[in-house]
């Protein structure tokens, strides 16, 4: 064995080396994306407007509020992160309800507490036929009604109009169908010091509110002056509850109790304590899978790999024999190092990114199909097996190169222009490349070396594969 | 043992026929794309997707009349097991899903969903373009590549066998009513680097044969390159449409059409390899020789 190849051979046997220790053991080393362990995928727009402009500073602001209100919900490893000037993505993995999810993230939850100038109440529930003995009674409740409800829309439509003219008013309805118009703003989200969910006497579930200094100063005003009168709790600009003050509260102390469901209210204290988002958002993109079927798309892949691993590592062997281990050897060194890849750069594998690995199968054994057809023809052209090898690598090298690199090129080109899943399949499309390269030129090589200079199981290349063609 | 080639073919005779072949090929897909057009995804038109899967099977029949039930008839539905629906919808409403969703849960009852799925029209519209622009530069990336390591009339031939592949791969696509999605263009591209390998392989080999011009002419040269080459080009393709068409069986349903898109193009790539860049090589230069460099 000449020196160049010793050098080969122990190069080759330390990057194995290192691989495996790096990849063993496999349990949970390897990051999976959120298409694979479940999870949702959200791409927000902050929009600006003409008084609350989009700036740095307000984007990263609504940054740390998103993160602070995903932390209190409790995921673990979100990404919460800008993408340009203005959107920001959000990655929650194992969040199973993604629509609570959305609404933790999208709603601004600026909390209000208004003056309430003017207000309807609620349209009672029209009459019911059955309720009532005869057709004209029913009529007479019917045509009651009816009035109840158009003295109910003008009431509401005048309220329209006077907010439109007066900067300082509002009108606004609740979910119950109320109009209110209302007034100044007495106290605010920003005032409050704590917010937590709790019950009422009924057993229902209510947000109770802790306000600052100078919270309870100005909520302690704000009650002092509407004894007997409405305040409307707004959130976003509608009324969620609108409660009679009964007597004046200085404690600084304050309870909501809309018709919540205990999700909602421990939502509604979350995004309260977290603060309300400095700017407001769309949801431009909205990506989420379920559990099951990210550990089910895992599932299937790992069946087709192996499947497909054996159909390849079967071929070799049938068509190139002797050839066909080394190449074999080789494949499964390539594979190998690609999950070691994977885990050193801490790259996220996705659905597409098992794909590429599958995909990379196959490609990795065509630099060994590449040298092996060149070493027939060296043989052919009347060279020793061990000069075959030689030339059969240094001519079929560049081909390799060549035909390589272009690939190279398109997964560029896609990692750069892709997103979440495709870029993953780009991240372990370049790393099957380069493994496959070393595999087959690094790992082959020293292979046929060592299988030669121990004189056993000399490699007859002219037979193998194309018997009975020369 | 598997492809015992005893004399070499006359691939060059059969370049007419190939090279027509291929044309009606291209026509017929360009034909399908611009008057049938491509099934595009949420991905791209915007839109709501929902992957859900019912307790018990369930039909496409039962699935769209619980929709148009809810007012949701513009759904498109189809079904991937016995239990499962894809349902599809391109409209813009915020709670289009929820709706779906909901509708779904009060006619058969429990549900899972497996994956739900919103992208708004300027994200649509952003990755179409994005679409377009990769693949540009992917193309001319690969032809500055070959011009600079070949000759510029090798980069000619294999971009054209490579818009010939990705052309049919869509046509094909058009045809079967295939979902277009984001990681049907990671197969495209990845057909624009892969298909390459086996047209590098062949112009390599006419490359190192060049100096032979003279005596043999370009037909032959050609016609020598490819059948010197064949074993590898066809022992390449097929080690991978191997693993790849296990990918599409076994791989499930999100991938399958991914899969799809790559056994295609690595069978037109192979295809394009032997009949389309070399025949169209001998064809140009027996035309006009390039000057001596």
């Amino acid at each position: 064995m000449l020196k160049k190849d010793r050098w080969r051979l122990a190069l080759v046997v330390i990057v194995v080396v290192a691989a495996l220790l790096s990849v063993f053991p496999i349990g949970g080393r390897i990051r999976l994306g959120l298409d694979l362990k479940g999870g949702v995928h959200i791409l927000l727009q902050a929009q600006g407007t003409s008084e609350n402009p989009l700036t740095d500073d307000s984007v990263e602001r609504l940054l740390a509020v998103l993160r602070n209100r995903i932390d209190q919900y409790g995921v673990t490893e979100p990404v919460i992160q800008r993408e340009g000037s203005d959107r920001v993505i959000v990655d929650l993995p194992g969040v199973a309800d993604p629509e609570a999810a959305l609404e933790l993230i999208g709603k601004t939850a600026l909390l209000e507490f208004r003056h309430v100038h003017e207000s309807t109440g609620t349209v009672p529930p029209g009459p019911q036929r059955p309720n009532y003995d005869t057709q004209e009674e029913f009529l007479e409740a019917q045509a009651r009604w009816e009035a109840v409800r158009d003295q109910f829309d003008r009431a509401a439509e005048a309220m329209r109009l006077r907010a439109e003219d007066d900067p300082d008013m509002i009108m606004s309805r609740s979910d119950e169908g109320e109009a209110f118009l209302l007034g100044r703003v007495y106290v605010s989200g920003k005032d409050l010091e704590d917010a937590k969910t709790d019950f009422d006497n009924l057993g229902r579930p209510v947000v109770t509110l802790k306000f600052s200094t100078q919270g309870a100063r100005l909520f302690d005003e704000a009650t002092a002056a509407n004894v007997g009168r409405q305040i409307a709790i707004c959130l976003d600009g509608k009324v969620i509850s609108a409660p009679v003050v009964q007597e004046r509260i200085s404690g600084g102390n304050a309870q909501i109790s809309g018709r919540f469901s205990m999700a909602e209210a421990q939502r509604l204290s979350i995004m309260l304590r977290a603060g309300a988002l400095p700017v407001a958002v769309e949801i431009l993109e909205n990506r989420s899978v379920g559990p099951t079927l990210g550990s089910d798309s895992i599932r299937s892949g790992l069946r087709a790999g192996i499947i497909g691993a054996l159909l390849v590592l079967v071929f070799m062997l049938l068509y190139y024999r002797t050839l066909g281990i080394a190449a074999d050897i080789a494949l499964a060194v390539c594979m190998l190092l690609v999950f070691a890849g994977l885990i050193s750069l801490k790259a996220t594998l996705t659905l597409p990114g098992i794909a590429g690995i599958i995909l990379t199968l196959g490609m990795a054994v065509d630099g060994n199909i590449l040298i092996y057809e060149r070493m027939k023809e060296e043989v052919a052209g009347g060279k020793t097996p061990l000069a075959a090898v030689d030339s059969g690598f240094r001519k079929a090298i560049t081909t390799i190169l060549d035909a390589n690199i272009t690939t190279l090129i398109a997964a560029g080109v896609l990692f750069y222009f892709g997103s979440g899943p495709v870029r993953g399949f780009a991240v372990t499309l370049s790393i099957g490349i380069v493994a496959s390269l070393f595999s087959a030129v690094f790992v082959t090589r020293a292979l046929l070396h060592l299988i030669q200079s121990r004189g056993r199981g000399r490699i007859n290349i002219a037979a193998s594969g194309e018997r009975g063609k020369r | 043992m598997l492809f015992r080639i005893k004399k070499s073919i006359d691939f060059m005779a059969f370049r007419k026929t190939a090279l027509s072949l291929s044309l009606v090929l291209l026509v017929i897909s360009l034909g399908l794309l611009t008057l049938k057009g491509l099934n595009l995804g949420i991905d791209f038109t915007g839109g709501n997707l929902a992957q859900i899967e019912f307790s018990q099977p369930v039909g496409v029949a039962e699935v769209r009349d619980a929709l148009s039930a809810a007012g949701q008839d513009q759904a498109v539905i189809q079904a991937y097991s016995d239990n499962g629906v894809l349902v599809r919808m391109s409209s813009h409403e915020d709670d289009t899903a929820q709706e779906i969703l909901s509708a779904l849960r009060s006619r058969f009852g429990e549900i899972e969903v497996l994956r739900l799925e919103k992208v708004g029209p300027v994200v649509g519209e952003k990755l179409r373009q994005q679409a377009f622009v990769a693949m540009a530069i992917a193309l001319g990336g690969v032809l500055l590549y070959i011009t600079v390591r070949f000759r510029f009339r090798f980069a000619v031939v294999s971009v054209a066998a490579l818009v010939h592949d990705t052309i049919i791969t869509l046509g094909v696509f058009s045809l079967l009513g295939r979902e277009v999605s984001l990681p049907f263009i990671a197969a495209i591209l990845t057909i624009v680097g892969y298909s390459l390998n086996d047209t590098i392989v062949v112009l390599d080999r006419v490359r190192e044969n060049w100096k032979g011009l003279r005596q043999k002419g370009i037909i032959s040269l050609v016609n020598q390159s490819i059948n010197q080459t064949l074993s590898r080009t066809i022992n390449t393709s097929l080690t991978t449409f191997l693993p790849v068409l296990t990918l599409f069986i076994w791989g499930g349903p999100v991938i399958a059409n991914f899969a799809l898109a790559l056994l295609i193009g690595i069978l037109a790539g192979t295809y394009s390899s032997i009949f389309i860049a070399g025949t169209l090589l001998g064809e140009w230069y027996s035309r006009s020789p390039e000057k001596a460099r």
